[in-house]
């Protein structure tokens, strides 16, 4: 099995990189960067300003058959779900696909001042979160759990960022040759 | 974790999936109908705990629906989803019995919140009486561990207060746990399903520790695009954590004592009166009655925090612990490698055994997390530990400036640490910033 990211209108390299680096170390599988060919503009609602989660994953579904394994995308795209004001994320409960947008993680997008090691705590929490769902987790009740649900930008800061033990042995019952001593 | 069960009525396949989706994550059990005539028919067969129903459908309306669905089961909580121009009307259907309504598109922190509190309410309605019946087992942070008197008392204590809604101080040197002890009282009290909320005074100036505390509404300042909740905010229901307290400023001293006593407060920027319901547990290493005795900290603050204490002793008075300590360390970090480290040689452990640990568990956890790190065989030797004649390369003869052994001291803790800078700014007992600027300063990379 392995991670695939995706990168989708998002170019900053440092962060991937770094994610790349702990993430494999995490999941102990290999991580590779792949490029998909999305045409963004479907999933676009002009009238919102915002791009529709769930299109975007059904348009990279079948751009992916090749992957075996769990493909991320990760965008500066805002997005959103017809209910809701904005997602930071979307994942295919138990699937392969899913996707984080980094839009409302930037600290300026609140206060205006940058801070990147905020930025790139605030991805990897999302990144884990969403990857988790793939692997068939629901929400954690433990706050110190990246799978705690988070509704707003603050519930994400205080929300842990790693795994539970109870949600970490989930996962790794799904990729135990990767976890053998 | 959640098995209560909800019904979303819409016509538009869209918000159906989309809502499915959201609850699913949650653990709830979600079920859906396109129209008022499909929720009845699922309505009489099964029980449902909340129903999300849309105002406007073709054929039967949601407003049609609520008082049929009402007769069949009146314990049902319903949540009306709207469009803005139909909220009149949403407003009306309250009277009748609907619990609440959202309008589409609704911000995720408000479902949620509507969402808990409709099913947190119909919990106590129906379960009135069961819930004082059993006492749940004590529940501990896995790393707080340690079988001598002296942690024994403090798992007693933690006990005790937990069942109340004291303020607690703790109080011990940096690096004893402090943090644990707190998160402890808190998943034992009956806060436990809320957030518990940190706040590290001492990293920040009073600008900046003042909206992180209070938020700030938009447009506050320059740069504030958005609304942001502060900590007291965001744990409402639950706690909130204060660490490092004796180094706030008196004017933040003054702001403190307001909203411990009042649990009021406004955003930076905004006139709205916000309350919340928090626990306050704060911590410290300082001397604080020297401090009050110096006039540098509020003797009113002070009475005010200083309600139940808890004084979490350092390592080397508890050293019956070293052994079981450092095995948890071993064990933990060598599962989180994936390394086959199955014990610690008897040199070694002598050695940690009669080590001063000035650094406490923290500096206990370091190490053995180094050792896991460096470690070739299925042991930890003395040689893996970081205090062997090697490493100790400080303050060699030829440099005595503070600046080049301060350059070398914090290179050897980032190292320690594999670059982790928020535990070796904790270790430094230097914020994050600061120790971002000395990397920049004296031009550290990572070897
Ligand atoms: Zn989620
Ligand atoms: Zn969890």
């Amino acid at each position: 099995m392995k991670i695939y990211f995706a990168p989708l209108k998002f170019s900053n390299k440092d962060v991937t990189v770094r994610l790349n680096k702990e993430l494999s170390g995490i999941f102990l599988v290999h991580i590779e960067i792949i490029h998909i060919n999305i045409d963004l503009s479907e999933s676009y609602s002009s009238e919102r300003k915002q791009y529709h989660s769930t299109k975007i994953i059904e348009s990279a579904l079948s751009k992916t058959d090749f992957a075996d394994g769990k493909v991320l995308i990760l965008t500066e795209a805002d997005l959103y779900v017809p209910v809701l004001t904005f997602v930071f994320g979307e994942a295919q409960l138990g699937g392969k696909l899913s996707i984080v947008s980094v839009c409302r993680l930037h600290e300026e997008f609140y206060t205006g001042h940058t801070n990147e090691e905020l930025f790139y705590e605030r991805t990897k929490k999302e990144v884990l979160h969403e990857l988790g769902h793939t692997f068939g987790l629901l929400h954690c009740f433990d706050w110190d759990c990246v799978m705690h649900s988070s509704n707003s930008i603050e519930e994400v800061d205080i929300k842990g960022n790693t795994y539970c033990k109870h949600c970490f042995d989930d996962i790794k019952n799904q990729i135990p040759l990767h976890f053998k001593e | 974790m959640n098995k209560e069960r909800i019904m979303i009525v819409d016509d538009e396949k869209i918000v159906r999936e989309s809502l499915y989706h959201w609850f699913l994550d949650e653990g709830y059990e979600v079920d859906t109908a396109e129209s008022g005539e499909a929720a009845l028919k699922k309505f009489d067969k099964d029980k449902f705990d909340l129903i999300l129903l849309d105002m406007k459908m073709p054929g039967m309306s949601g407003l049609d629906l609520l008082p049929r669905l009402k007769q069949i089961d009146n314990d049902c909580f319903v949540i009306l989803i709207t469009a803005y121009a139909s909220v009149p009307s949403a407003i009306q259907a309250l009277k009748e019995g609907a619990f609440d309504y959202i309008t589409k598109p609704v911000d995720p922190e408000e479902l949620n919140h509507i969402v808990k509190n409709a099913l947190q309410q119909k919990k106590l309605k129906t379960e009135n009486d069961q819930l004082k019946s059993k006492i749940d087992e004590l529940i501990m942070p896995d790393n707080l561990v340690g079988e001598s008197i002296q942690m024994k008392k403090i798992f007693e204590l933690i006990n005790t207060v937990a069942q109340t809604d004291t303020t607690v101080l703790i109080r011990g040197e940096s690096g004893t746990g402090k943090e644990l002890v707190a998160k402890a009282i808190h998943l034992n009290s009956k806060r436990k399903y809320f957030p518990i909320v940190t706040v590290n005074c001492g990293a920040m100036p009073d600008s900046l520790l003042e909206t992180e505390l209070f938020g700030h509404e938009k447009g506050a300042f320059t740069g504030a695009h958005y609304r942001r909740k502060g900590k007291f905010e965001m744990a409402d229901g639950g706690t909130i954590f204060l660490d490092e307290v004796g180094t706030i400023t008196p004017k933040m001293q003054v702001d403190l004592l307001r909203v411990i006593e009042t649990k009021k407060f406004s955003r930076i920027g905004g006139n709205e009166t916000i309350e919340s319901d928090f626990r306050v547990i704060a911590a410290t290493n300082e001397q604080l009655e020297n401090l009050v005795k110096e006039g540098k900290f509020r003797e009113d603050l002070y009475y005010r925090l200083n309600v139940f204490t808890v004084f979490v002793p350092p390592l080397r008075e508890r050293k019956e612990d070293i052994q079981i300590l450092a095995n948890f360390f071993r064990q933990k970090y060598a599962t989180m490698m994936n390394k086959n480290i199955k014990s610690i040689s008897a040199e070694a452990m002598n050695f940690l055994m009669e080590h001063e640990w000035r650094g406490n568990v923290r500096e206990l956890e370091n190490a053995i997390e180094r050792a896991i790190v460096v470690g070739k065989k299925d042991i930890i030797t003395l040689e893996d530990l970081p205090f062997n004649p090697s490493h100790e390369d400080l303050g060699s003869e030829t440099d005595k400036s503070l600046g080049a052994n301060e350059k070398k001291y914090i290179f050897k803790i980032l190292r320690e640490n594999s670059w982790n800078i928020s535990r070796s700014a904790d270790i430094l007992d230097i914020d994050r910033v600061t120790l971002y600027n000395k990397i920049n300063k004296y031009g550290l990379k990572k070897d």
